[in-house]
């Protein structure tokens, strides 16, 4: 009950803040171009804001109700993830900025001591790796933030994505009998829920750097501090494999507005096509458009439904739990 | 879209199970002692060179898959 009710909040001040929200971004030039559009489209940014502020409603009715170590977690982690994300929409940072200072914004799961040593694979049981764990958190946090940052490249993508993987995570979380962090992730599925109502084709507004770093960095708090890091690795598999195949056709950490050459490209009408410049880096998005062109919505839909293919391999991942060979 | 990349997210996830598999019954067990009191730092450090050994042939492995499933989807 009490779940429920911090998320509806957090899902009423998402979609309650976001309008005047664009407005006020509008108003203050706070925009960029939507390069997916036909002509200057300009979109307001950051929407990490709203976000965030929802978030923080939800936790924070929580963390008066349970007290609980792991919701100041999450919460100081997220909003950090939000700071860095918003240092980086107001002014342009190298490649290395992001996954250096998220890094620095797990600290307060190791501080909180939120976490346990215990790494947990299905089928096979638990490995203790005390040292190793704690490098484990500063990378998860960094690989979280910045993966659901790189898959947001369509209108849409990183808030719908962001829905299936968290309400997967809930899921999870509750099959793994964890009920108190199921309970702390369910407003993340619904925050992302209301604020893909903005985010969808067409965009009113970007989440920016804030939004998707905000995102993704409680993602990867949740994972962690509800011991659920493989489960949530699996529910993350398309945006952990657009990294991978940006980073090892790339070779480099470097921001997507540093690549010189675009890996999607668009026809006459304005769909969607993978380049045929060798070049340019492979992602997931010119992987899927590599067979045929397909419009900005169906690209978002087809990530979706990868989305969902790895949230059911998540579920099964969830039962396996319980079954050691 | 066809099979490749659901393909690729299911071979991702079989190597994750293997993974697993790999780092609980070989990595977990390595002890290692006669460093005193460094013998909790020791153990770590091997462990964290072997789960890096683990990673790059996880991502070689990744890598072989990615180029075939890219080649076989421009041919679609």
């Amino acid at each position: 009950m009490l779940a429920a009710a911090s998320s509806v909040a957090g899902f009423v001040v998402v979609l309650v803040m976001t309008p005047p929200l664009i407005r006020f971004l509008v108003k203050r030039g706070m925009q960029v171009k939507d390069v997916n559009k036909k002509g200057n489209v300009m979109i307001a940014r950051p929407g990490g804001i709203s976000i965030i502020v929802g978030i923080a409603v939800s936790e924070i009715i929580l963390y008066a109700f349970l007290q609980l170590n792991e919701i100041l977690a999450i919460l100081i982690t997220t909003v950090a993830a939000f700071a860095i994300g918003y240092a980086d929409d107001r002014k342009v940072m190298g490649g290395w900025f992001k996954p250096v200072t998220l890094a620095v914004a797990a600290i307060p799961i190791i501080l909180l001591g939120t976490y346990d040593t215990d790494l947990a694979f299905p089928l096979f049981g638990t490995v203790q790796i005390p040292v190793l764990y704690l490098a484990l958190i500063v990378l998860v946090i960094s690989i979280t933030g910045n993966t659901i940052n790189s898959i947001d490249v369509l209108n849409g993508v990183a808030s719908g994505f962001m829905v299936i993987a968290s309400f997967t995570l809930t899921l999870c979380l509750i099959i793994v009998q964890n009920y108190e962090i199921a309970a702390a992730s369910l407003p993340l599925g619904f925050v992302s829920l209301a604020f893909y109502k903005y985010h969808k084709v067409p965009s009113r507004i970007f989440p920016g750097d804030s939004g998707a770093l905000a995102l993704g960095a409680m993602y990867g708090t949740l994972a962690i501090v509800g011991s659920v890091e493989v489960i949530a690795a699996v529910a993350l598999l398309p945006a952990v494999i657009n990294s991978f195949l940006f980073l090892s056709s790339v070779k480099r950490i470097v921001e997507h507005r540093q690549i010189k050459v675009r890996p999607v490209e668009h026809t006459e009408d304005f769909k969607l096509k993978a380049t045929e410049d060798r070049t340019a880096p492979v992602t997931l998005l010119r992987l899927i458009l590599a067979g045929r062109p397909l419009s900005e919505k169906h690209a978002c839909f087809a990530i979706f439904r990868l989305g969902i293919f790895s949230g059911i391999l998540a579920v099964i991942t969830a039962f396996m739990m319980e079954i050691k060979i | 879209m066809k099979s490749g990349i659901p393909g690729f997210l299911f071979g991702m996830w079989v190597l994750i199970l293997m993974g697993g598999w790999l780092v609980v019954t070989v990595l977990g067990p390595i002890s290692i002692s006669g460093f005193g009191d460094l013998d909790g730092i020791v153990n770590s450090g091997a462990k964290a060179v072997i789960a890096v050994m683990l990673v790059v042939i996880w991502v070689l492995i990744l890598s072989t898959f990615k180029n075939w499933i890219f080649r076989k989807e421009i041919k679609s």
